[in-house]
């Protein structure tokens, strides 16, 4: 389909330009850090700012044992309160009088880490990260301290919705795999986890085999190569990881509903996906683009929202993980529109999957997916995360500039294959929390 | 480290959030560059159009795209009485039709741009922004200036984008318990001033909102003298200033008069908001003090002197509230403080504690030993004053997060944008560096004296229902 605007005031003529790179000249090197394997680096000198971002890549909280859920979270809260020498409060104050920000967090599959320092606080900055993952204290008084924290994000979760309907989504499309139990563990396990869990998990799961490192900013090559190595030189060679197994989800089709006093019904639903592995993960995209992903250009929010009012938001997504792919949508919207919401969210799936999208919606899509690319690294931090990313995916430097042909090369067969594929209404599980009228569990 | 409630993990969860939404709370007050070793000024170039349109931009050549806003100077707190939530639903509406687009067709030529646009209502503003490629730059400006002037609204636009705002309240804030003690913390805070109602509106008063009234707001505030447009990015001062008058200098609207709005009269009694409800797992206690704005209701660096009390006080884990609440006592999980000074009139200080986990039973217990712990800090801090070291270094990340703030032409945007729109001028936002490096540790005792005073706060409480004793024998044949 064709946008003109020649009708308005500047008479812009809009033509479909080709997307020029992410970033202008955004050259990343390469760098091989002795001992620790390759860093990706790009370089910026413009601000005396410097961004990194590394992973542990298999040592999230799929690896927690099962009475001790939440581990790999705990472990996490524990790293910037006390290393080496110092204890917490000296290692935060070291942090804060320094402006060095300094924070990890855990995901199924992966441990992540940030840092970013001021150019001037680059070496001490290295040293505290390096230290943080080389030496956690692990100090009593700071478990008890971060394990009410974690206690206590539990407790303020059960006041959140669509955390909760996100939680037991999930505890029901994966049983038996760790894939089903939450990332930041449960009331029962955190109690259970001691400081000797702890530093077992640190053990075993941060090695130079698993870690992942890029860099963005105020430093040049041997300055990395230098920084790196003294920072990770005393981590072990290999990991020691459980292998999670691959596993297809299996949510329930149909509905159960979890009553909560709230006025607005909070709706997860969802179906077994891809993994970014798959062949057809771009057409995939591109459907769900249309059908959920792309905000008021998509189907879902449209009918939903723009034509009837009946929620603020809804969407999709392609969720992958590792061993696993899902296609997750969530609304929000009043107790008493519950059962028409998701009778249209069921007919729109249904159709798309009968009779894909248009070629005009494939247009849309590629323009928006192709030219919003570049936004994604407008920060040095954001450059980090996009770079980290595509590293944990396994794919190689040339990826940006790739990126966008593949999009381009997305077919309307491939994307109502796609559709075919995906779209199964009525295999839907929808998981409700609220008092939604009109309707009832379906499913136990 | 601290969990923060939005921690970003690759969890189950969605990808993609794209909302026309409402300004969830403060933005990070513009942060200072430090005396010593003084940034240059962040290149900021200035304009006015004809018909009194502010042209403003932020030239960043690092990457070839661009943030290009729209500001209002109008807010919740400009609304006509009884009209609660009409700013934000003019926020909605301005996306449906103009004289020439369809309905919907504003979202679609920005998102086939490969462009990332929402729009964001506050007390003080009303913003709309569009991230793109600069080479679209042209393109947004075209379409932001046709719908200053141009919405061409139906009634029928009304009734489902009512719902929509009122969906929006649902999720918002009566879905969570947290945020309807905020909302109601305010409406006891200021007394008079229209800060007293939420940005979103109260219910009741969404639900009569009308074309009429839509209509009648628009065409009195979307005017070009009313209006700031801030593009930061690769581009030129010249050049925006070509591009804007041929597009927004085209536009024809009304003056504006000055905005007016009821005072605040002089606090008097402390008051206790204590919000019981169900759904509290999470405990907490927060408490806010009427406070001066970098505008008003100040002696001159009083406000610079609150934003560097609220980081000794309660910026980060080695605050004065987090050290004695969560680590020393073990009271809290979590404990912060922080100065609100961007508004047009008054502002805020807020202090928050969320007490450690325990029984239902003792909840109450609990939090008020937190609260107890709270008064004792500050009470220490009225009499001794802070010291010149923690001012220092409170200083030292306040220049840190201003350095850091440059990274983001979105963050330079938004600061200018929420300056201008509050009243200040370009020099007022650039020199605050200035402010705060002038700010003494005698400054900072006076300023937390004269303003955290009983009289002057409102202390919330949120609390589940006290528990019950269950009956063991209930159900149970005698």
């Amino acid at each position: 389909m064709n946008v003109t605007v020649k009708h308005l005031a500047a008479g812009v003529v809009l033509t479909v330009l080709a997307f020029v790179a992410p970033a202008r000249a955004m050259d990343i090197q390469v760098v091989p850090v002795q001992g620790v394997g390759q860093v990706w680096l790009v370089e910026n000198h413009s601000l005396p700012i410097i961004a990194v971002d590394l992973a542990f890549k298999g040592a999230g909280a799929a690896q927690d044992p099962d009475g001790k859920v939440g581990l790999a979270t705990f472990v996490s809260g524990m790293l910037d309160e006390g290393a080496g020498d110092l204890d917490s409060q000296a290692f935060q104050k070291r942090l804060s009088d320094l402006s060095i920000s300094l924070s990890f967090s855990v995901g199924q599959d992966d441990f992540a880490g940030s840092m970013k320092t001021l150019t001037e606080n680059r070496e001490e900055a290295f040293r505290l990260l390096g230290l943080s993952i080389n030496a956690p204290r692990f100090d009593a008084a700071d478990i008890d301290r971060v394990r009410d924290q974690l206690i206590a994000a539990i407790n303020e979760s059960e006041q959140r919705p669509a955390t909760v309907a996100s939680r037991e989504w999930a505890a029901r499309a994966y049983p038996g795999h760790a894939y089903g139990r939450p990332v930041g563990g449960r009331l029962q396990t955190i109690p259970a986890i001691t400081r000797a869990d702890l530093a077992a998990f640190a053990d075993a799961k941060f090695a130079r085999g698993n870690l992942i490192i890029v860099v963005v900013g105020d430093i040049d090559a041997a300055e990395v190569s230098k920084l790196v190595a003294g920072a990770f030189a005393p981590l072990p060679e290999k990991p020691n990881l459980i292998p999670v197994p691959d596993m297809v989800a299996v949510p329930p089709a149909g509905i159960l509903v979890i009553d909560r006093p709230i006025p607005q019904s909070n709706i997860v639903f969802g179906l077994p996906g891809i993994k970014r592995d798959d062949p057809e993960w771009f057409p995939a995209s591109v459907m769900n683009y249309v059908l959920g992903g792309g905000g008021f250009a998509s189907r879902l929010m449209d009918e939903v929202r723009e034509k009837r009012g009946l929620a603020y938001s809804v969407r999709t997504g392609l969720s992958p993980q590792d061993h696993s792919g899902l296609l997750l949508g969530s609304v929000g919207t009043r107790n008493d529109s519950a059962k028409d919401s998701i009778d249209i969210i069921r007919r729109e799936t249904a159709k798309m999957h009968d009779s894909g999208i248009t070629a005009a919606e494939l247009d849309g899509a590629k323009k928006y997916l192709t030219g919003s690319y570049p936004l994604a690294f407008d920060t040095s931090p954001n450059i980090a995360a996009q770079l980290l990313a595509i590293r944990l995916e396994g794919f190689a430097t040339d990826y940006v500039e790739k990126r966008n042909g593949y999009i381009e090369a997305v077919t309307l067969e491939q994307t109502n294959a796609s559709a075919k594929r995906l779209l199964d209404a009525e295999a839907i599980s929808w998981l409700v929390v609220g008092r939604p009228t009109g309707i009832s569990s379906t499913v136990k | 480290m601290r969990f923060a409630k939005n921690k970003a993990v690759k969890n189950l969860a969605l990808a993609v959030t794209l909302s026309i939404g409402l300004s969830a709370g403060a933005m990070m007050p513009f942060a200072p560059a430090n005396a010593s070793e003084m940034a240059a000024k962040i290149p900021v170039q200035s304009y006015q159009l004809k018909n009194g349109m502010q042209i403003v931009v932020i030239p960043d050549h690092r990457a070839p795209i661009v943030t290009h806003m729209v500001w209002y100077k109008v807010g919740s707190a400009d609304e006509p009485g009884g009209r609660s939530g009409l700013a934000h639903f003019l926020e909605h509406l301005m996306f449906k039709r103009t004289g020439k687009l369809k309905d919907g067709e504003f979202s679609k030529i920005v998102s086939e741009n490969g462009g990332q646009h929402n729009a964001f209502t506050s007390y003080d503003m009303t913003a709309y922004y569009q991230d793109v490629a600069v080479d679209r730059l042209p393109l947004m400006m075209s379409l932001e200036a046709d719908r200053m002037t141009g919405l061409k609204l139906k009634p029928e636009d009304i009734a489902s984008e009512r719902q929509v705002i009122i969906e929006e309240r649902r999720m918002r804030t009566e879905n969570n318990p947290a945020s309807l003690l905020n909302e109601q913390m305010m409406a006891s805070l200021f007394l008079a001033h229209p800060y007293h109602i939420p940005v979103i509106g109260w219910k009741d008063e969404m639900e009569a909102l009308d074309y009429k009234s839509v209509i009648d707001f628009y065409k009195a505030h979307y005017t070009p003298s009313n209006a700031i447009l801030v593009v930061a990015g690769d581009v030129t001062g010249d050049a925006v200033l070509k591009l804007a008058e041929k597009t927004y200098g085209k536009v024809r609207g009304p003056e504006v008069g000055p905005r007016v709005r009821p005072g605040e009269p002089t606090p008097v009694a402390a008051r206790r908001v204590i919000l019981v409800d169900e759904r509290v797992r999470q405990p907490l206690m927060q408490r806010l003090y009427l406070a001066p704005s970098y505008r008003v209701g100040g002696t001159p660096g009083e406000a610079e002197a609150l934003d560097v009390l609220g980081e000794i006080l309660g910026g980060g884990s080695t605050s004065r509230l987090y050290r004695r609440l969560v680590v020393d006592k073990k009271l809290a999980t979590e404990a912060a403080a922080w100065n609100d000074a961007s508004a047009y009139d008054l502002g805020s200080f807020g202090v928050y504690a969320a007490p450690v986990p325990g029984s239902a039973a003792t909840d109450r217990d609990r939090l008020q030993k937190v609260e107890t712990e709270v008064d004792s800090v500050i009470r220490e801090l009225l009499t001794h004053g802070v010291t010149a070291d923690e001012v220092a270094r409170a200083k030292s990340r306040m220049i840190a997060a201003e350095v850091y703030s440059r990274d983001s032409i979105t963050t330079l945007a938004r600061v200018f944008g929420q300056g201008l729109t509050t009243g200040l001028t370009i020099d007022q936002i650039q020199s605050w560096t200035d402010r705060i490096n002038a700010v003494t540790p005698e400054a900072v005792q006076a300023a937390a004296r004269s303003i955290l005073q009983d009289q002057r706060s409102v202390t919330g409480l949120l609390l589940p229902p006290v528990p019950v004793v269950a009956n063991t024998m209930a159900g149970v044949k005698q």
